[in-house]
């Protein structure tokens, strides 16, 4: 006596030739309605200061053209590939060949970065996009402490690399204050020791250190929000720190920045065409390619310490507490873990890392501006984070190459590249949450050291 | 006082056009819990829109003000309601039931492409627009020759403001959408199980944010004369900021936050510092985080262990 | 030396108008297990997360005392407080473990105050000093006398969010007994166990009160468990007291066996009487 189901309609109706010309034709439709004013009009301010217009009706109907087109491709993907995404696409033979590969990927990528500067010596780009770079990888291994490990979602990571920055080059100008004591005056006065060709090496662990200061500042009353909350504040406190670096011209110059900053020496040693030089030192001919050779390897070793100082951390209880801190916070809690010591300790490494890259990042241009340190500059080292795999060292290097490789190609269309950048940023989304590294590695193990899917592990809450 | 007077003036026409956008802020994320960072820039596009709509309207030799701006209100809140739309189902949608980080990346994507889409679609520069409606009421002239000015400017922003807010009002408590927005702010599922069209509402609250947020963009650039590419970031944070301290998910709160952000901004750059009134804004912003995260008119959480 | 472990003085809890503990007292002895049992939201929960540090008591004290005679007012200290000076561990009604870690990674953050200690605050362990070392083994190998005695040895490397129910819940008591604490306060252990795991548990905490000599405070809605293994039980309905006593004195109270049943009183002691 039941009544007779409704026929399954809905299956049906979604392959087909006229579904996914009806598809097609709404996406078209839409496109032509957000862009015909944006696109199809182009305004600009006149000669006189009124505003003129033209338009652009070309662009407008090939722009909407390609919605059309691109609708069909993906709806056309969408059924052929099915549901679950490429993971099927790949035969067992080639995954069986990744897994090989993936196991002497890192050594070999470790072998090859010593032996760029050999293999490029005479590139000048190709050596200076290498230390770039480097230096995103720094700073992504840097920002993983806080993101991958802790689960701590932090968008204003840019202020420690501005702090680090700041730092070394305002000190390394005026030098290091030190109280003195003057005979005649009954009350402590300041002297600033000069550095010299020591400021980098000095300076570096001071910016560090400073760095890490303001980790624990910034984050001591910030750290028991959650999740969006903790993310937004904190990328408050970075615009709060560039439009102070801005404004207060007095301390950091403003929008001019600071010119001038120290190169690094070979410890002490200055990487001058001079007779005190070490070209001169060592009987060779001067070439300025030395000191980018010499940065090269500078901040190659920055990012090892980085890496080396990061892993032995996650086999520490500190470290373990950290990635449990981002499984469950709760449970934490209830083992007598002091969570926000916990957090301070995690945002004090981060920063600390972000610093010494500011430091570094200051020595190698020589000069600094606020303009190097906006949001996008968080957002691009959260995506490289997010786009390795969380908690993932290799996936992080992984990552800041395909970016800032990717961003290279954009060399000469500068507004597309933030146009495409953010697209990436929905589509990895999207396709790949959970970044390149699908897995996490565990710290200790009595029998078997298998990594665990990157579906159990959490991501974390703040 | 006269110049207290002013900038209270002053304040609260600014306060309203933040308590528009804070409305979308509060909306979204009452229904689907997170922060939509591109809403600012959502903002940003309805202050274009108005502007080209404006622009075309004007050269087609169109008049009469007050026709030339309903036109460009209803023009502008429709396309951009329809970017709201679109934002949501290619952004947000497909990573609803994934986890945390994934939306909010999204939507930092989504501002990225829509802040760049308009630097690309219109050039990078200040797009300045002549005064479209000029004039208004000296309401009391000071000793010192500083008078106490109203502008129609001001008072047109004021009645948008509070005319939609009524009609919006209206939606959410008489209206099945404004139940069925209601409904699943408190539970998805249970909603869902109801014969609430979960996606459908989803999509409506997107919307109808978006169209609020065109208003004021639209008031934006009548009340200051220009648009540019960038303005969606900082007017997002602050106009979040205003709905935290009005308390998330309140829509009166969003309102009431606005107000007081846009009288604070005021206040701070006239008597303090131009230069630092963003940090000002900013420093707000954490303050109430940390002081009283619930806001003034929101509903202290208890968590559950 | 009392032999009361905990004592519960006149605790409440309020949420907004709701009151959920209402002038709640009892003691839990020393080296015994004591049960808190009652229908669902009798305020069980909210009494643990008061003992427990996870809630602020409305009013009303909470006091633990070691064996060594150091007390502590509960109701005053902080969270991870409890648990690291006071030594109360607990489990969570709806399992917490750390899932994207191993069941060995699991143990050993439970040990992580002991280990900072041992670490030098991270620096010895920085440099891999041998004192490290040795203290890092001897967690090790407390683990694994836990995974042991709750039958996870073989599991020890597997993810513990891809372990089965009944093992997830055993993970977590041996989880909280690595923290060596004094009080084990347990949520609903036996929750979705069958029979035999049930019967495995019951062991297990009669093995811990025996030769640990820890107490256990649990949450139970299986009467099997609470009657096998309780020396003494509480019984609560909305947010009071209403029965107190041993299992078997409990069981025949019509003031429980009303409240379990929603009826009243005097229905109760008419069935009872009755003999059906």
């Amino acid at each position: 006596m039941s009544a007779p189901l409704p026929a399954p309609s809905h299956t049906a109706r979604t392959s087909g030739a006229a579904f996914i010309l009806k598809k097609a034709a709404i996406s078209a439709l839409v496109a032509l309605l957000l862009f015909s004013l944006m696109i199809g009009v182009r305004t600009e301010a006149g000669p006189e200061g009124n505003l003129i217009y033209w338009t652009r009706f070309g662009e407008l109907a090939s722009i909407v053209a390609i919605v059309f087109g691109g609708s069909i491709i993906i709806e056309l993907l969408r059924q052929w590939i099915g549901p679950v995404g490429a993971e099927r696409l790949v035969p067992a033979w080639l995954r069986n060949l990744m897994d090989f590969a993936g196991r002497w990927l890192a050594p070999a990528m470790l072998l090859f970065a010593f032996l760029v500067p050999v293999i490029f010596y005479d590139q000048r780009y190709i050596l200076d996009l290498s230390i770039l770079v480097l230096t995103y990888v720094m700073l992504g291994w840097g920002l993983n402490v806080v993101v991958g490990l802790a689960g701590l979602l932090d968008l204003g990571y840019v202020a420690f690399y501005a702090v680090g920055a700041y730092s070394y080059a305002l000190l390394a100008q005026s030098g290091i204050p030190y109280p003195t004591f003057i005979a005649e005056a009954p009350f402590i006065s300041v002297d600033f020791l000069q550095l010299g060709n020591w400021a980098f090496w000095v300076l570096l662990p001071v910016s560090g250190l400073l760095a890490a200061l303001w980790g624990v500042l910034l984050g001591f009353p910030v750290l028991r929000l959650r999740g969006d909350y903790l993310a937004i504040v904190t990328l408050a406190f970075g615009e709060i720190i560039r439009l102070v670096l801005i404004n207060w011209q007095s301390l950091t110059g403003g929008p001019n920045g600071v010119t001038g900053i120290p190169r690094p020496t070979f410890f002490g040693i200055p990487l001058t065409p001079a007779d005190d030089g070490l070209a001169a030192k060592l009987g060779i001919e001067f070439s300025p390619t030395h000191r980018i050779v010499f940065l090269f390897y500078i901040i190659l070793a920055l990012a090892l310490l980085t890496n080396w100082v990061t892993i032995r951390l996650r086999r520490l209880p500190i470290g373990r507490a950290w990635e449990a801190l981002r499984e469950d916070e709760v449970a934490c809690r209830a083992l007598g873990i002091n969570i926000t010591a916990t957090k301070l300790t995690a945002f004090a490494t981060g920063a600390m890392f972000g610093g010494f890259a500011g430091a570094f990042f200051a020595t190698r241009q020589g000069f600094i501006s606020p303009e190097s340190f906006t949001f996008q500059e968080s957002a691009l080292v959260l995506a490289i984070v997010v786009l390795g795999g969380m908690g993932s060292q290799l996936g992080v290097v992984l990552a800041a190459v395909a970016m800032i490789g990717g961003f290279e190609l954009f060399r000469g269309l500068d507004q597309y590249r933030m146009l495409v950048f953010g697209f990436a940023m929905v589509l990895l989304m999207i396709w790949r949450p959970r970044g390149l590294i699908g897995h996490r590695a565990p710290t200790v193990f009595l029998e078997k050291n298998q990594t665990i899917s990157s579906d159990l592990v959490k991501e974390g809450h703040g | 006082m006269d110049y207290f007077a002013q900038q209270l003036i002053n304040g609260l026409v600014l306060g309203s056009i933040y308590g528009l956008i804070a409305i979308g802020y509060t909306m979204v994320y009452g229904i689907v819990g997170m922060i939509n960072f591109a809403h600012g820039d959502i903002f940003m596009i309805g202050g274009f829109i108005a502007l080209i709509t404006f622009l075309l309207l004007v050269s087609f030799g169109l008049t009469a003000v007050p026709v030339i701006l309903l036109v460009v209100l209803l023009v502008s809140m429709a396309i951009t309601a329809l970017y709201g739309w679109t934002v949501e189902r290619i952004a947000y949608r497909p990573l609803r039931h994934s986890f945390r980080l994934a939306p909010m990346l999204s939507a930092i994507g989504m501002s990225f492409v829509l802040s760049n889409f308009s630097q690309v679609a219109q050039g990078a520069r200040v797009k300045p627009v002549p005064p479209i409606i000029t004039g208004g009421y000296t309401l009391h002239e000071g000793a010192s020759g500083f008078n106490v000015q109203l502008s129609n400017i001001q008072i047109i922003v004021v009645a948008t403001t509070v005319v939609l807010l009524a009609l919006f009002t209206w939606l959410v408590s008489r209206t099945r959408l404004g139940r069925d927005m209601r409904a699943c702010e408190q539970d998805q599922t249970m909603a869902a199980l109801l014969g609430v069209d979960v996606d459908r509402t989803i999509s409506f609250t997107f919307v109808i944010g978006a169209a609020l947020a065109a208003v004021a963009g639209m008031m934006y650039l009548l009340y200051y004369g220009l648009v540019d590419f960038f303005m969606g970031f900082v007017a997002g944070i602050k106009a979040f900021t205003a709905a935290v301290l009005g308390g998330i998910g309140s829509l009166p709160g969003a309102m009431l936050g606005g107000l007081l952000i846009g009288l604070i901004e005021t206040f701070w750059s006239a008597y303090f510092s131009v230069e630092y009134k963003d940090v000002a804004a900013f420093s707000i912003l954490i303050v109430v985080l940390i002081f009283l995260p619930t806001g003034l008119l929101g509903r202290p959480e208890v968590e559950k262990v | 030396m009392s032999e009361k472990i905990l004592t519960v003085d006149r605790l409440s809890m309020r949420f907004g108008g709701i009151v959920a503990v209402n002038e709640l007292s009892f003691a839990a002895e020393r080296r015994r297990i004591t049960a808190l049992i009652g229908p669902n939201g009798a305020g069980k929960t909210t009494v643990f997360n008061c003992i427990t540090g996870f809630y602020k008591p409305t009013s009303g004290a909470i006091r633990l005392t070691h064996d060594d005679g150091a007390a502590f007012a509960l109701e005053r200290l902080n969270d991870f407080r409890i648990s690291k000076q006071a030594k109360v561990a607990r489990t969570f009604q709806n399992i917490r473990l750390f899932p994207g870690m191993t069941a060995l990674e699991n143990l050993m953050v439970a040990q992580h105050n002991a280990l900072m200690r041992a670490s030098g605050l991270t620096f010895l362990g920085l440099i891999g000093a041998p004192s490290w070392r040795e203290a890092e083994q001897r967690a090790i190998d407390l683990s694994t006398l836990w995974l042991k005695r709750v039958g996870l040895l073989e599991r020890a490397d597997e993810a513990a969010g891809n372990l089965p129910y009944g093992d997830q819940r055993r993970l977590e008591i041996a989880r909280a007994m690595c923290t060596e604490p004094a009080l084990l306060c347990l949520d609903e252990p036996a929750a979705g166990l069958n029979a035999r795991e049930s019967g495995a548990l019951s062991e297990l905490l009669l093995s811990i009160r025996g030769e640990h000599g820890t107490s256990i405070l649990l949450i139970e809605h299986d009467m099997s468990v609470v009657m096998e293994i309780s020396d003494h039980v509480v019984v609560m309905d909305y947010g009071v007291k209403i029965a107190e006593g041993t299992p078997q004195h409990v069981r025949d109270d019509p003031k429980v066996i009303a409240a379990y049943l929603g009826a009243d009183e005097q229905e109760a002691i008419t069935v009872m009487e009755s003999g059906s």
